[in-house]
């Protein structure tokens, strides 16, 4: 589904990535590990279409179409969503009407009729019972003096809405307490199939308890230092990452 | 500039000729010293502190006809699209300056909706305690208007009664193959305990140039409740200048909404003269401009007693090589204890080339008051839009949206369903979108 091969990206003239290669097939689940500033938001930018990284070497395939001319709504088209770390908000746009556009845009670039607002309606009540969500949360400003832990249910109601094949959690658990996290991370869970595919992005293992990876990766200094399966998470929630620095030294 | 003054001159006593006996009313008298004090001032320049910001020059160089031919070929079909749909209205509707009575809807039931040469004819009593009582003296345009003040809207809703349909004023200028210049005189008198929504809309059907220097007299009398809408919507050689005063009693509430989209130069004066306590006044604005456009907004809120509201809230979008003033004087005198006093300018500037000059301007001599202002002038934000586009949203779409969101606080006071949904259409035709902002 996603295959990144040799990524290169730079901001300005500083350069984040330095040389990622990820494969990422329809059914699995890969976490992406690292300490802070290894790249970890980059990479999830730069497959989302962010302008302000410039992309040096390397490509971005999504089934098997190279993505680099794509704007970021393109990719939104084919099937991409990036979950944000810090939900931007947006006063005067309700979430029922940003998620309404949104969805329809997206229908009207695959050439596909508007939906229905009774069925838009419907599948609205329904994700948000998945999500345990309040139905005023519709007529509420987009992320607009929403808590940390709203925004972040916002970001996965989004998702439930527009059935992406690839979901990217930046950072999904940061500002979530124990509950939140567990209903977001059901709601995650209640989304996949084999067809579809998360790239969970966490500093902590904690999140990966309620979203079980297939894959975990180590992002360190802009390159994918180990790759493993779960129990490398729970590797580094004991140990830390200075032995993979070191290893990486070597 | 001095031939338009000249030729004011010249008219000014054509009218009084035309007076037939009534060159001894107190009206005239008005009249006569308002143009006495016009030719000692004459027109601003950009000179003047009021008027730095927008040049004059550019519109008073045409040569307007300044009594127009009556036009009665003006059909309801014509001008159908300036009213709103889907809502009864009272409709006051005149053409190049004359009232059309077949266009038109009235009543004196209960209350007046009907032209204000028919107030001057019959009702002496409100002219003698109205007229030319609510608008600044050293304004020239308005000492104009009064000087030439004959026609126009007359709206009396008289005590404890809710006008039970909003009231739509329209003026249209249609084409004569002449340039022409209008002076509609509005005055609304709101009544203790009383309640109207007004709409007023200036249109041209002509391709020549129109200006329009329009006065509105507002009086909103104890417990009165008074909401008055402005479209500026015309074409693009239409300009508009218009006064606006507005005298608040004990306990009134008055919402002034002016919602600038269209003309080549608008220029709104726009006052609030609080004389007794617990008033509320609201002053909301959306302009939305482009190419060869200027609005300019001067407001005034004259706190003189204690214990009162008031809250503006302009917001500006500005494309091309568009012109933006906003100039909002808040004064709080020495015994306006307790004053609340609110304002905002928020701008966004789409090109390089547009501009907004903006002076937020608060005299406060009182010192148990809160007062607040603030001015943005700014761009889009980049990291809203990326958001947007990462859902799938394009760019021209997501911009529209924010720049949709960002106007739409403004619409907070148009409750008038009919209203809300026609200046919502307008801003996305603005924004040049087509999105169903309604749901």
């Amino acid at each position: 589904m996603l295959k990144i091969t040799n990524l290169h990206a730079n901001i300005g003239d500083k350069e984040i990535l330095k040389g990622i290669n990820l494969e990422v097939k329809p059914g699995e689940i890969h976490a992406i590990m690292g300490p802070n500033g290894s790249g970890k938001s980059t990479l999830s930018s730069v497959i989302a279409g962010r302008e302000d990284y410039e992309i040096t070497a390397g490509h971005i395939d999504f089934e098997g179409e190279d993505l680099s001319d794509l704007g970021a709504e393109e990719r939104a088209h084919k099937g991409i969503f990036l979950s944000f770390q810090y939900p931007v908000e947006i006063p005067g746009v309700t979430v029922t009407n940003f998620i309404k556009t949104a969805i329809n845009e997206t229908r009207k670039a695959r050439g596909e009729e508007p939906m229905p607002a009774n069925i838009m309606l419907k599948q609205m009540r329904e994700k948000m019972g998945l999500l345990e969500i309040d139905s005023a949360f519709l007529s509420r400003s987009l992320n607009a003096g929403f808590s940390g832990g709203e925004k972040k249910r916002n970001e996965i109601f989004q998702m439930a809405m527009l059935e992406p094949k690839l979901a990217i959690l930046d950072e999904t658990d940061s500002g979530l307490d124990i509950d939140a996290l567990r209903i977001v991370a059901s709601g995650v869970n209640k989304l996949r199939s084999k067809d579809n595919a998360i790239i969970v992005i966490t500093h902590y293992q904690r999140l990966l308890e309620h979203i079980v990876p297939d894959f975990v990766h180590v992002l360190h200094k802009g390159r994918i230092v180990k790759s493993g399966d779960k129990n490398l998470a729970l590797e580094l929630e004991a140990k830390g990452y200075d032995w993979l620095k070191e290893e990486a030294a070597v | 500039m001095e031939a338009l003054k000249d030729k004011l001159e010249s008219s000014f006593l054509v009218l009084e000729n035309e007076l037939n006996g009534q060159a001894d009313t107190a009206v005239h008298g008005l009249r006569r010293e308002a143009f006495k004090r016009f030719l000692q001032m004459g027109f601003p320049t950009k000179r003047h502190e009021e008027w730095r910001y927008t040049n004059l020059k550019p519109i008073l160089k045409h040569d307007y006809r300044i009594f127009p031919k009556e036009d009665t070929s003006v059909e309801f079909k014509d001008i159908k699209r300036f009213f709103l749909s889907d809502q009864d209205t009272y409709k006051l509707v005149f053409v190049d300056g004359v009232y059309s009575s077949w266009l038109s809807q009235t009543t004196h039931q209960g209350f007046d909706v009907c032209t204000f040469s028919n107030m001057l004819d019959k009702y002496k009593e409100v002219s003698d305690e109205y007229f030319a009582k609510a608008l600044p003296k050293e304004e020239a345009l308005a000492a104009v208007n009064t000087a030439f003040a004959k026609e126009g809207a007359f709206i009396r809703i008289k005590k404890n009664i809710t006008a039970d349909k909003p009231v739509e004023l329209l003026f249209v200028s249609t084409d004569h193959g002449h340039e022409i210049m209008t002076q509609p005189r509005n005055l609304v008198v709101v009544e203790e305990n009383a309640e109207v929504t007004i709409i007023e809309r200036h249109q041209s059907l002509s391709k020549s140039a129109v200006l329009t220097n329009t006065a509105t007299e507002i009086f909103a009398l104890r417990d009165s409740r008074l909401n008055y809408y402005k479209i500026q919507n015309d074409n693009e050689t239409a300009s508009i200048i218009d006064s606006t005063s507005v005298k608040q009693y004990r306990n009134s509430s008055v919402n002034v909404g002016t919602f600038s989209f269209g003309n080549k130069l608008i220029r709104n004066n726009l006052n609030f003269f609080i004389e007794e306590e617990h008033t509320e006044s609201i002053l909301d604005g959306i302009t939305i401009i482009g190419d060869g456009q200027t609005v300019d907004h001067h407001t005034l809120v004259d706190h003189k007693v204690p214990n009162c509201y008031s809250d503006e809230m302009y917001k500006g979008i500005f494309d091309g090589n568009a012109n933006g003033v906003f100039s909002g004087k808040v004064m709080v005198h020495p015994h306006a204890q307790k004053t609340n006093a609110f304002q905002k300018n928020n701008n966004v500037l789409l090109t390089d080339k547009a501009s907004i000059d903006t002076k937020p301007q608060l005299e406060i001599y009182a010192d148990d008051v809160k007062c607040s202002h603030g001015c943005t002038i700014g761009q889009l934000d980049d990291e809203a839009l990326f958001y947007m586009m990462s859902r799938g949203i394009p760019e021209k779409e997501g911009k529209a949206l924010l720049l949709y969101a960002f106007a739409n606080d403004a619409l907070r006071n148009v409750k008038l369903p009919a209203l809300r949904k026609r200046l919502n259409k307008q801003i996305a035709i603005k924004l040049n979108v087509n999105l169903d902002f309604e749901l």
